[in-house]
């Protein structure tokens, strides 16, 4: 185990290295001066040589690339150009409400997703399993910005169930917050929920013919049992895994979703910085979205190692 | 290459069939088989014609404003309604059938012209340099698709020209990761080794003997990007990162039409209609596509 995780963390090293070079590199697609987009149109010369001075844009690239790691690896994110607040503060405040949408998405496309996968491999090749097969396809389809307009018409503007935008933090209000959240949350979770109920059906197509589940059958077990108790058991591990890998989804999810539902999320905030050509924010949240990505992918593998000793080798 | 050196038996009428059919009429036998998959390609091939078709088929100018037919509802005059500055939605859902499918075409073939070639070079070389582009690979995969394209769009400036590329450069990792698993499966195979021993030269192997063995899943695959890269540019012209007003885009409409979803409620469904039913399509032909490229499924 201890080969593996050294072995797993070794490469890491190098697709650090490269997703920071690649942030990095982004600030050079910027057309023309980087200091004069900055300043925006008409800005003053000093401005100019200021930000030239201040970004250290008159030094050559690599001098760049080693100020801006060496800032990044001491918390250092650089400074909002709109709102003169350090990035990191800005990313530290608005987390937690992404992480709740995130955390509220993941649990309905759960409480969706697997149900419906198992539902749809024990009623194999039946009126359920297409229709779940649909529904899923559905769901993938389904672009969630418009899902969640189309929601907003129908439990807002329609219905009047529900508040159409905003948000309240649970610490205000934990029935105003979930209330506020729920049709995001949703929307979110719809699409996830879809890939979770494809990998949960194919997880459990394989494993119910395995010799184990028939020998459990031969025991006379009651069906639940054998669902419940062997198959899922086994079934799951994949659909573990493989949902850490739909966290980039959900990340991807969130921008649009809290762009529909006005919520002042990590989401928001990069969209805002990317209209008010706040490159330092933009660079902050890719690179601390690309962070937690990868954290969450070595957290799975070796969760995973750890259930399926196959792995390690 | 030729199938019929064999004669099956003559009591084996079925055998006979199945040994004179190439395999690219299985495909097609097997593809028509699927009935989804068929529909998918009409409904992909419908919204391909409409966008053709577009200056003929489109009622109205896609730009043209009414200030005597703002947000009017559906009716014979305007079937989908009209907009905000009195613009017809049919002509627009018509018109931005183009922007959807060139997003679509331009972005999946920039991520297979990037991705193959570094694919191919990365499996078939191995060591050194495939650990490098894989590593790279790996770093843009690490960065969430739509947050990458976002990222780019931002640097590039907003356009659908930058979007297309944001979305062919985002989309490039997933063909680099596929063309090199595939290559990796079939370099050991006898007939790479027998083109190696005969003293073919190394781009000849790659791109004679192996490339052309590995296309179905590139196919599938391309398939399935084409739905994604619609729906990325969808939503980074929702987000405004896209194609620009006053062009229209169904990403776009819905932009504008969210800011009137409890007075003009139409103009939020028929745009949204459109990108979800030629997604779906896609993943519907994609999905028959990979059944029937399976030599496992008859």
């Amino acid at each position: 185990m201890a080969a593996f995780l050294l072995r797993r963390l070794a490469l890491l090293v190098p697709t650090l290295f490269f997703v920071s070079v690649l942030i990095f590199g982004l600030q050079q697609l910027l057309p023309g001066d980087p200091a004069l987009v900055m300043a925006g149109d008409n800005a003053d010369p000093t401005v100019i040589a200021f930000l030239r001075q201040k970004y250290h844009l008159d030094q050559p690239l690599p001098v760049r690339y080693g100020l801006w790691i060496e800032g990044v690896a001491h918390g250092d994110f650089g400074e909002s150009m709109r709102l003169k607040e350090p990035v990191r503060d800005l990313i530290l405040e608005k987390l937690p409400v992404t992480a709740e949408l995130a955390g509220l998405a993941i649990l309905i496309a759960i409480a969706i997703g697997v149900p419906a996968g198992i539902l749809a491999a024990v009623k194999h090749d039946s009126a359920i399993d297409y229709g779940a097969t649909m529904v899923a396809l559905w769901g993938i389809s389904t672009p969630n910005f418009w899902l969640g307009i189309l929601l907003i018409l129908l439990f807002s503007v329609t219905l009047g169930w529900l508040p159409a935008s905003g948000f309240v933090p649970p610490t205000e209000s934990l029935k105003q917050n979930l209330l506020t959240l729920i049709m995001p949350a949703f929307v979110l979770g719809n699409a996830i929920a879809a890939v979770m109920m494809r990998h949960t059906r194919s997880a459990m197509l394989q494993v119910m013919s395995a010799d184990y589940v028939r020998t459990a059958r031969a025991k006379g077990l009651g069906q639940v049992s054998v669902i419940i108790r062997h198959a899922l058991r086994n079934a799951l591990i994949p659909v573990v895994t493989l949902g850490a890998l739909e966290c980039g989804a959900l990340l991807s999810g969130a921008v649009l979703t809290e762009q529909v539902f006005t919520i002042p999320g990590f989401g928001k905030l990069i969209v805002d910085a990317v209209f008010n050509r706040d490159y330092a924010v933009v660079q902050g949240v890719v690179l601390c979205t690309a962070f937690a990505y990868i954290a969450l992918n070595l957290f799975a593998d070796i969760a995973y190692a750890l259930i399926d000793p196959r792995l390690r080798a | 290459m030729t199938t019929e050196t064999l004669d099956p038996p003559r009591d084996a009428p079925l055998i006979r069939e199945d040994f004179g059919e190439r395999p690219w009429q299985r495909t097609l036998r097997l593809l028509a088989e699927r009935r989804l998959a068929v529909i998918g390609l009409g409904i992909v091939l419908f919204f391909l014609a409409v966008a053709i078709l577009a200056p003929l088929i489109s009622p109205y100018d896609p730009l043209a404003t009414s200030w005597a037919a703002v947000r009017k509802p559906p009716s014979l005059l305007h079937p989908f309604g009209t907009d905000e500055i009195g613009r017809d939605v049919l002509a627009r859902v018509i018109w931005g059938t183009r922007a959807s499918l060139l997003a679509g075409l331009v972005s999946v073939s920039l991520a297979l012209a990037a991705g193959v070639p570094i694919g191919l070079v990365s499996g078939y070389c191995g060591g050194v340099v495939d650990g490098t582009l894989m590593r790279m690979v790996d770093a843009m995969l690490a960065i969430p698709f739509l947050i990458l394209a976002i990222a780019l769009a931002a640097f590039l400036g907003p356009s659908l020209a930058n979007a297309m590329i944001a979305i062919g450069v985002s989309q490039t990792p997933i063909f680099v990761r596929l063309t090199r698993g595939q290559v990796l499966a079939v370099k050991h195979e006898e007939y790479v080794e027998a083109a190696r021993a005969v003293g073919n030269p190394h781009h000849r192997i790659v791109l004679r003997h192996i490339l052309p063995n590995i296309i179905p899943p590139l196919l599938v695959q391309t398939t399935l990007a084409a739905a994604t890269a619609i729906i990325a540019e969808a939503s980074l012209s929702f987000l405004g990162l896209g194609q620009q007003p006053p062009d229209p885009s169904w990403g776009s409409m819905l932009n504008t039409a969210k800011n009137f979803i409890s007075q003009a409620p139409w103009m939020a469904l028929w745009p949204g209609l459109a990108i979800f039913l030629l997604v779906l399509s896609l993943n519907l032909f994609g999905d028959g596509l990979r059944d029937a490229l399976d030599p496992r499924r008859g």
